[in-house]
């Protein structure tokens, strides 16, 4: 493809200052795009950013609060899934949405099905059209008649896009389409990203993969912390570093919590992983966190940073290696010997994986550490109250009420109430995986100060961040990983951004 | 080092106090509809059958044919809470009622029926739980199995003839002169099941993890609770009240028979859900349970007191479920 020529008079589509709020979360916050004809428009940005509430509000499965729309120059609302279809915007979402049972024809053509009569489906003709949309995206093997569940992941995708095709659409929007794919399958699906932007079909292309940006892109808008914090830049002149700070670095400065002076720990290290690994998702790994330590994991996502954390705490089975804490080695795989064992998890997805949502600040609390307010299982709901209040003062949880409804709390004090959980119950070992997701940006450097202060107290923490900076102002001693394997270590203050990004991204293509 | 802001957060204990009255006033204000539908209902009786209906006799008959359903909803509750489903309720009902009034276990006298049904109905219970904790069944699938097989079990033995009790210690507990102060011994047992159900859901580590399960099965794991256990031990305790509940049907009706406890299933966990209970788990109320057997019950009763066949009685329960989830979902929503 030739260098961007001058840019077109008219844009596909454009939205402008669209926001979006759910309870707790501000997931867009005036977020500007725009995609002009023909064009490949990469939407990059971290998990959380906000790529996946935009591409639903250009489906039409959200409502924006505010901002506007305009379509081939027209103002628009996308009411529904089925009006976006209409004006033609055709959304592949990285869960495909076909019918296993039914054959690719059949999926092609569900819900406009060809008819006689209004409800005799013409099945040679849905056969012929199908073979012809798949001839065109350069995929004519795949038979019709096959049953879709029969089909690769890469040849359901081809059918998702004959069944965009099928509709007169003119932008289409791929969430991460090469997640699932092999590198061969990749380039197949690049061909047919190219034969569609040949026919005039706009595409928005969604990856973490910096490369493919390179390869297919040609303007790139970066979302971060539901902002756009670059729009429509090259995809292939822009250095990837400039892209990648983009992604994780900060538009604000934050007051990080002092570190203390660097220290020697000798002792027993308060966790201590030995050749810990899961094949498919990180190589063998060695980290020790000391008392009063806090060590932070860098790296991009698919680098293994959540599944580490995950495996450490017994969530998933290690295929081999052993976790130890105080010098005690736990069950592998199993929860509850690290939860005894004096591990506790802030996971990545709070309201998924932490917080009973229907439940009050106390009972959210308490949870794991019912049996200290209970004989024979009778609870004292008192202490436990009084015990849950102590804990969410101490790290100064608003509102200082441990009857309210943790679903009315925002992010970052239903944050506090799950460290307080791991806090009431005594822990040595705290594992923080993204712990400021979804936390207002003000609320950030409160919680920074409290992780700082447990870790005076003595706890270790191991911290997972996909934002640099967040990593290397709260932790002492920083690892990165890149696709699964650790490549770096060293003491925080002895790395900056620039090397740290430069560490995370090795490998991939120069500018 | 202490950051400055940490301790200084009493202005928020005003706020305290609002919200917890509030949270705990909405489970109120729900026991207090239903209790309203009670009150209606008994009104109606009064009104329509007023010597039939408000008789001593009549008001002890509505107990205690509550007693034996109810005993029964309060174990699916839990279940119901934890976001599980027992369909097999009504099987084990039947088959521990056969199976304790069998020639031999009646040999054993009062104390061989009793502890034989209660055996039967835990046992059913940990086979339920133990397919669904550890077998990984989804809970429709496994007690859907379990009911089908109880049934059949209970055909078996029976040879689907009536089994009647000749103990007469257990065919005295339902005569008049076994009530105390006019209560009949079923209605005590049906009250002390609620009693203990209520205090371990709300008040027990049993309780809370049934709700943490229900709520949200991978915080609870994440938090540290043994799920699989906990699941184990739901199935188990709601065929430990189907096997009480078999016991107060022998009772009840002097025998036992593979036809008993017919869709007792759909009754229970049509009153839960009235109650309050979310069928998709994390929050359950007993008294709103217990409330939802009593309102079924007392519109049974009133209909065929005016000889209302049952056909109108099934149309009115269909209208009462369905008035009560669209009555909660709209409280649920003030809620939030």
């Amino acid at each position: 493809m030739p260098p961007d020529p001058a840019p077109p008079p008219t844009p596909l589509l454009t939205m402008s200052r669209i926001t979006k709020t759910f309870p707790g979360v501000r997931a867009l916050d005036g977020v500007d795009l725009e995609v002009r004809p023909a064009e490949v428009h990469c939407l990059l940005g971290q998990n959380g950013a906000g790529k996946s509430t935009l591409i639903k509000v250009l489906a039409g499965a959200h409502h924006p609060d505010s901002g506007r729309i305009t379509w081939a120059g027209e103002t628009v609302t996308l009411k529904s899934p089925t009006a976006a279809m209409r004006l033609g915007i055709a959304t592949i979402y990285q869960e495909l949405d076909l019918v296993e049972g039914l054959s690719v024809a059949e999926n092609v053509h569900l819900g406009h099905e060809p008819t006689t009569a209004g409800f005799l489906v013409r099945r040679r003709t849905a056969r012929t059209t199908t073979a012809a949309l798949l001839t065109r995206l350069g995929h004519p093997e795949i038979d019709p008649n096959r049953l879709v569940g029969t089909l690769s992941a890469a040849q359901q995708q081809i059918v998702s896009m004959a069944r965009a095709l099928s509709h007169d659409v003119r932008l289409i929007v791929m969430d991460e389409p090469s997640a699932a794919l092999d590198p061969d399958e990749v380039d197949n699906l690049f061909r047919t990203v190219a034969s569609l932007t040949a026919d005039g079909v706009a595409v928005v292309y969604i990856s973490h993969r910096l490369e493919e940006i390179r390869r297919i892109g040609d303007r790139v808008t970066v979302l971060k912390d539901g902002r756009a914090v670059a729009v429509g830049l090259p995809a292939r002149s822009t250095p990837t570093r400039d892209i990648v700070a983009l992604m994780t670095g900060r538009d604000v400065a934050y007051a990080f919590p002092d570190r203390p002076a660097p220290q020697d720990r000798p002792g027993t290290p308060a966790l201590h992983v030995q050749g810990l690994c899961r094949t498919g998702e990180f190589e063998p790994l060695d980290l020790t966190v000391h008392p009063g330590e806090i060590v932070g994991l860098a790296g991009l996502v698919g680098s293994g940073r959540s599944e580490i954390l995950e495996t450490i705490y017994g969530a998933r089975k290690p295929t081999a290696g052993q976790v130890a804490v105080d010098g005690r080695q736990l069950r592998a795989g199993s929860v509850r010997a690290a939860v005894r064992a004096g591990i506790g998890l802030a996971p990545e997805e709070r309201k998924a994986q932490a917080l009973l949502m229907l439940e009050s600040v106390t009972r959210n609390v308490s949870v794991s550490t019912l049996s200290r307010f209970s004989r024979a299982g009778w609870l004292d709901r008192r202490a436990e109250r009084i015990a849950a209040q102590q804990a969410t003062r101490e790290i100064s949880l608003r509102p200082d009420n441990p009857d309210a409804h943790v679903r009315t709390l925002s992010g970052g004090n239903q944050q506090k109430a799950v460290l307080a959980r791991w806090l009431l119950r005594g822990c040595k070992v705290l594992l923080l995986d993204e712990p400021t997701r979804g936390v207002d940006v003000g609320a950030r450097a409160e919680l920074y100060a409290v992780v700082r202060r447990l870790a005076d107290e003595g706890l270790a923490v191991l911290l997972v961040s996909s934002e640099v900076p967040e990593v290397l102002g709260l932790a002492d001693r920083v690892l990165v990983l890149r696709e699964g394997r650790l490549v770096h270590t060293s003491p925080a203050r002895e790395l900056d951004e620039h090397r740290v990004l430069d560490l995370v991204m090795e490998g991939s293509p120069a500018p | 080092m202490t950051p400055p802001d940490l301790t200084k957060a009493a202005p928020a204990q005003v706020a305290a106090k609002e919200t917890a009255s509030k949270g705990s006033s909405r489970l109120d204000v729900r026991n207090l509809s239903l209790l309203g539908v009670l009150a209606v209902l008994i009104a109606v009786g009064g009104i329509t059958k007023p010597e039939q209906f408000l008789d001593t006799g009549n008001l002890q008959l509505v107990l205690t044919q509550a007693s034996v359903i109810g005993v029964v909803t309060v174990g699916m509750t839990f279940v119901i809470t934890s976001g599980g489903i027992d369909l097999s309720v009504g099987a084990i009902v039947a088959l521990a009622s056969v199976w304790a009034t069998t020639v031999a276990t009646q040999e054993y006298g009062f104390a061989g029926i009793l502890f034989t049904a209660v055996l039967v109905g835990t046992a059913c219970g940990l086979v339920n739980g133990v397919l669904i904790a550890y077998g990984r069944l989804v809970p429709f699938i496994a007690t859907l199995a379990m009911l089908a097989a109880a049934r059949g079990l209970a055909l078996q033995i029976t040879e689907g003839r009536t089994q009647m009790v000749t103990v007469n210690s257990v065919l005295d507990l339902g005569l008049p002169d076994a009530y105390v102060l006019g209560i009949p011994p079923l209605v005590l047992v049906f009250a002390a099941v609620t009693v203990v159900g209520r205090l371990l859901l709300n008040r027990t580590t049993f309780g809370r993890r049934t709700v943490a399960v229900g709520g949200n099965a991978e915080a609870a794991r994440l938090a540290g609770i043994d799920v699989r256990r906990q699941r184990l031990y739901l199935y188990l305790l709601s065929g430990l009240c189907c096997g009480i509940a078999a016991f107060l049907l022998i009772v009840l009706s002097g025998s036992g028979q593979n036809t008993n406890g017919n869709l007792y299933e759909l009754d229970a966990i049509a009153a839960a859900i009235i109650g309050g209970t979310l069928l998709t788990g994390g929050r359950g109320t007993i008294v709103g349970s217990v409330l939802g057997v009593l309102v079924f019950t007392t519109i049974t009763n009133i209909f065929a007191l005016n000889n209302l066949q049952s056909d109108v009685q099934q149309i009115a329960k269909g209208a009462i479920i369905v008035a009560a989830v669209l009555v909660q979902r709209r409280t649920a929503h003030d809620g939030t």
